[in-house]
C-alpha cells in the first residue's frame, strides 16, 4: 500500500516536535486572528506571511495551512456569537447559527460546527492522499502548451466566482497579470514597467500587493462602515450535543464533506462556494425547511463541513500542479516560491516530506482546533470585544514591520501604502481584489510557459489548439465563459449572491 | 462614473504595454491590447447603460490609513522605530470615528510599541533600527 506509506512518511515528519509545534502556533494564531471580524484568512495569511520566512520549508507550509483552516473556523466561532461572520464562508453559518445562540444553543452550534469540521477534515485529507498522486502523474506529463492552457483555465474559473461584474473580474486579472510582469524580465535581462526606479528591478512582492490590497484596503473600508458591536452571550454552557441532535446533524454532516470535497477541487471553488451549495441542499432535503434561519442545526452542520472539506481539497489543484484555486492558495505558491520550491507536480516527488507531512499535519491541525476552541470559546469572546479602533492600528503595526522585514526596505512600506490605496479603490468600483491576486501570483509563470511552448513549436502558436489536452482546457474555459455570460446561469448567480449580501 | 475610473487606470497601462521591446514585450503587448479593449468594452456599457456611481470615497480614513504607513516609512530610518511606530499609530488611530485621547489608549500604545521593539528587534532578529539616523545614533 503505497498510500499507507506515504502517509506513515506524513505522519513522522508531521509530527517530529518542531513541526508540531508550528502547527499548533499556525491553528491557534488563525483561530485567534479569523475570530476578529473583518479579518479573513486571506488577510491574516498574508499578514503572518513574513514570520514564516525564517522557517524551513516543511514548518512554514504546515504553519500556513494551520493558519489557513484555523481562520477558517475562528470566523464561524464569530460568526455563531455576535452574528458577524469573520469571512465570507461562514456567512451562511451566521443565518442558523446566530439564531441558536440567541435561543441559548450557542455551545451546541459551536460544538456542531467543530465536529462537523473535523469529521470533514478528516475526509478531505484521505481524498487529498488519495488522489493527489494520480493527478500528479498526469500533470507530470503536461507539456508548456499544456500548463499554459490549465493556467487559462484557472484564471477563467476564478471570474465564475467573483462578485460583481464580469468585465471588472475579467480586467483585474488582465491587470493582475501586468502587475506580476514587472521587474526584470528572466530570459532577455530587460527591464519592464519600473520607471526607472531600481527598487523594482526585482519586481513586485506579492506580499505588498496581498497586504496592501487585503490589509490596509480593508482597513479603510472597515473604517467607512464604522459600527460598535456587542456580544450578547457571556458564557457558553452545553457544549455537548445531545442524542437528539447528533441525530439530526449526522447527514448534513455527511452530505456537506461530499459537496465541499468536490467542490474544492474545482479550480476557482473553495470554501465559500462550498459552504452556501450545502446551506441550499439542506435546506431542500429537510423536512421542516421553515426552521432554517430560525436556528436550525442542521444550518450550521452542513455549510460548516462543507466550507472546511472546501478548504482542505483546494489543495489538491496547488500542491499537484502548482495551480492556486482560490487568493489563499495563491499566497501559498508565493510562499513556496520565496521558499526556494517551484510549485508544480514535482514537489511531491522531490520534496516527499513537506508534501505527505504538510498532507498529515492538517489532520493533526483539525484535532487541534476540536480540542483547542471548545476551551478557549471564552478567550475569542473577550477577543471579539476588543474594538475596532484598537485594533486597526495594531494590525497596520503589524503589516509595515511585516513588510519592511521582507526585505528591509522602507520602499516596499510606500509601494504598501499604494496598494492600500489601489485596494480601497478597486473595492468602491465593485471590483473583487481577488482575481487579480491569482494572476499577479500566474503572470510569469504563464509568460515562462507559453514563451517555452512557442519555442518548442518554433513560435507557431498553433501549438496551443493542436495538442489535444490544451484543446481541451482552453475549451472548457471558452465553455465556461460563455456558461457565464449565457443570461440564465447569470441570474442564479446573481442570486446566489444576494442571498450572501 | 465607476467604468469611466475604472478605464482611466486601464487606459494608462496600453501605453506602458507597446512600449517595449518585441520579444520580452510579446506578452505585454498582448495583455495590454486585451485591457485596453475590456476598457473600452467598459466605457461603452457605462455609456450605454445607467451605473450606480462610485458612491461616496472616505477620504479621511484612506488618506490617514495611507498617510500613516507612508510616514512609518518615512520615519523608520531616521528617526528609528518607537518613534515611526508612534506616528503609523496615532495617525491612522485618528481615522476613527471613536478616537479619543484616553489613558487606557495611551497604555495599550506604549505597551503595543514596546512589544513590537522586543519581539522584531531581540526575538526575531529584524534588522529594525531603534534610535534613528537623525538621532545620532
Amino acid at each position: 500500500m503505497d498510500v499507507l506509506a506515504n502517509l506513515w512518511l506524513g505522519l513522522e515528519t508531521a509530527v517530529s516536535a518542531t513541526n508540531l509545534l508550528y502547527c499548533f502556533i499556525g491553528v491557534f494564531l488563525g483561530a485567534a486572528i479569523g475570530v476578529l471580524p473583518g479579518l479573513g484568512p486571506t488577510a491574516t495569511i498574508a499578514i503572518l506571511l513574513p514570520i514564516t520566512f525564517g522557517l524551513p520549508p516543511v514548518a512554514a507550509l504546515i504553519m500556513l495551512a494551520g493558519i489557513y483552516y484555523g481562520a477558517q473556523y475562528g470566523g464561524s466561532t464569530t460568526a455563531i456569537l455576535v452574528n458577524l461572520p469573520g469571512e465570507s464562508a461562514s456567512v451562511v453559518t451566521a443565518l442558523d447559527g446566530y439564531q441558536m445562540a440567541r435561543q441559548g444553543k450557542a455551545g451546541t452550534a459551536l460544538a456542531t460546527a467543530a465536529i462537523g469540521s473535523f469529521f470533514a477534515g478528516t475526509v478531505a485529507t484521505l481524498l487529498l492522499a488519495l488522489f493527489a498522486p494520480p493527478l500528479a502523474d498526469l500533470a507530470l506529463q503536461f507539456g508548456p502548451a499544456e500548463y499554459f492552457s490549465l493556467m487559462v483555465l484557472g484564471l477563467v474559473a476564478s471570474i465564475v466566482l467573483a462578485r460583481g461584474s464580469l468585465l471588472h473580474a475579467l480586467s483585474m486579472i488582465v491587470l493582475g497579470l501586468l502587475l506580476g510582469l514587472i521587474g526584470t524580465d528572466v530570459n532577455s535581462g530587460t527591464v519592464r514597467y519600473t520607471f526607472d526606479l531600481p527598487e523594482l528591478a526585482d519586481g513586485i512582492s506579492f506580499v505588498i500587493v496581498a497586504m496592501g490590497v487585503f490589509g490596509l484596503g480593508e482597513i479603510v473600508a472597515n473604517l467607512e462602515e464604522e459600527s460598535t458591536r456587542s456580544v450578547m452571550i457571556k458564557s457558553v454552557t452545553g457544549l455537548l450535543p445531545t442524542r437528539d441532535d447528533w441525530k439530526r446533524i449526522i447527514k448534513p454532516i455527511l452530505r456537506g464533506t461530499t459537496l465541499g470535497s468536490v467542490l474544492g477541487i474545482l479550480p476557482g471553488g473553495g470554501a465559500m462556494l462550498a459552504s452556501f451549495a450545502s446551506y441550499a441542499v439542506e435546506k431542500r432535503a429537510s423536512k421542516n425547511p421553515g426552521e432554517f434561519g430560525k436556528g436550525a442545526v442542521e444550518g450550521v452542520a452542513g455549510p460548516e463541513s462543507a466550507n472546511n472539506a472546501g478548504a482542505q481539497t483546494s489543495f489538491i489543484p496547488m500542491l499537484t500542479l502548482g495551480i492556486p484555486s482560490n487568493p489563499v492558495m495563491a499566497l501559498m505558491i508565493g510562499a513556496l516560491v520565496i521558499q526556494g520550491i517551484q510549485p508544480g507536480p514535482a514537489v511531491m516527488t522531490e520534496q516527499p516530506m513537506l508534501f505527505w507531512g504538510v498532507i498529515v499535519s492538517m489532520w493533526i491541525g483539525n484535532f487541534f482546533l476540536l480540542v483547542l476552541n471548545l476551551p478557549l470559546i471564552g478567550l475569542w469572546v473577550r477577543m471579539i470585544s476588543v474594538p475596532y479602533h484598537f485594533l486597526y492600528p495594531a494590525i497596520l503595526v503589524f503589516c509595515a514591520i511585516g513588510v519592511f522585514s521582507v526585505n528591509n526596505a522602507t520602499f516596499d512600506v510606500y509601494l504598501m501604502a499604494l496598494f492600500g490605496a489601489l485596494g480601497y479603490l478597486f473595492r468602491k468600483l465593485d471590483c473583487e481584489p481577488a482575481p487579480m491576486l491569482l494572476g499577479f501570483i500566474l503572470g510569469p509563470m504563464m509568460e515562462e510557459y507559453l514563451r517555452r511552448a512557442l519555442l518548442f513549436s518554433r513560435g507557431d502558436p498553433t501549438v496551443l489548439v493542436t495538442s489535444p489536452v490544451s484543446a481541451t482546457l482552453l475549451l472548457l474555459a471558452l465553455a465556461l465563459l460563455v456558461l457565464v455570460i449565457a443570461p440564465a446561469v447569470r441570474k442564479t448567480r446573481e442570486e446566489a449572491f444576494q442571498e450572501e449580501s | 462614473m465607476a467604468f469611466g475610473l475604472a478605464a482611466v487606470l486601464i487606459g494608462r497601462d496600453y501605453s506602458f504595454g507597446t512600449g517595449v521591446r518585441m520579444g520580452p514585450g510579446y506578452f505585454p503587448v498582448v495583455l495590454g491590447g486585451l485591457l485596453t479593449l475590456l476598457g473600452v468594452v467598459a466605457i461603452g456599457r457605462s455609456f450605454l447603460k445607467e451605473g450606480a456611481g462610485v458612491g461616496a470615497i472616505a477620504w479621511k480614513p484612506l488618506l490617514l490609513v495611507v498617510g500613516g504607513t507612508v510616514l512609518f516609512g518615512g520615519l523608520l530610518r531616521g528617526a528609528g522605530l518607537p518613534v515611526a511606530l508612534l506616528a503609523l499609530i496615532l495617525v491612522s488611530a485618528a481615522a476613527s470615528r471613536q478616537f479619543r485621547f484616553e489613558w487606557r489608549a495611551a497604555l495599550a500604545l506604549i505597551a503595543l510599541i514596546m512589544f513590537c521593539a522586543v519581539v522584531f528587534e531581540m526575538a526575531l532578529g529584524v534588522p529594525l533600527p531603534l534610535v534613528g539616523a537623525w538621532l545620532g545614533a
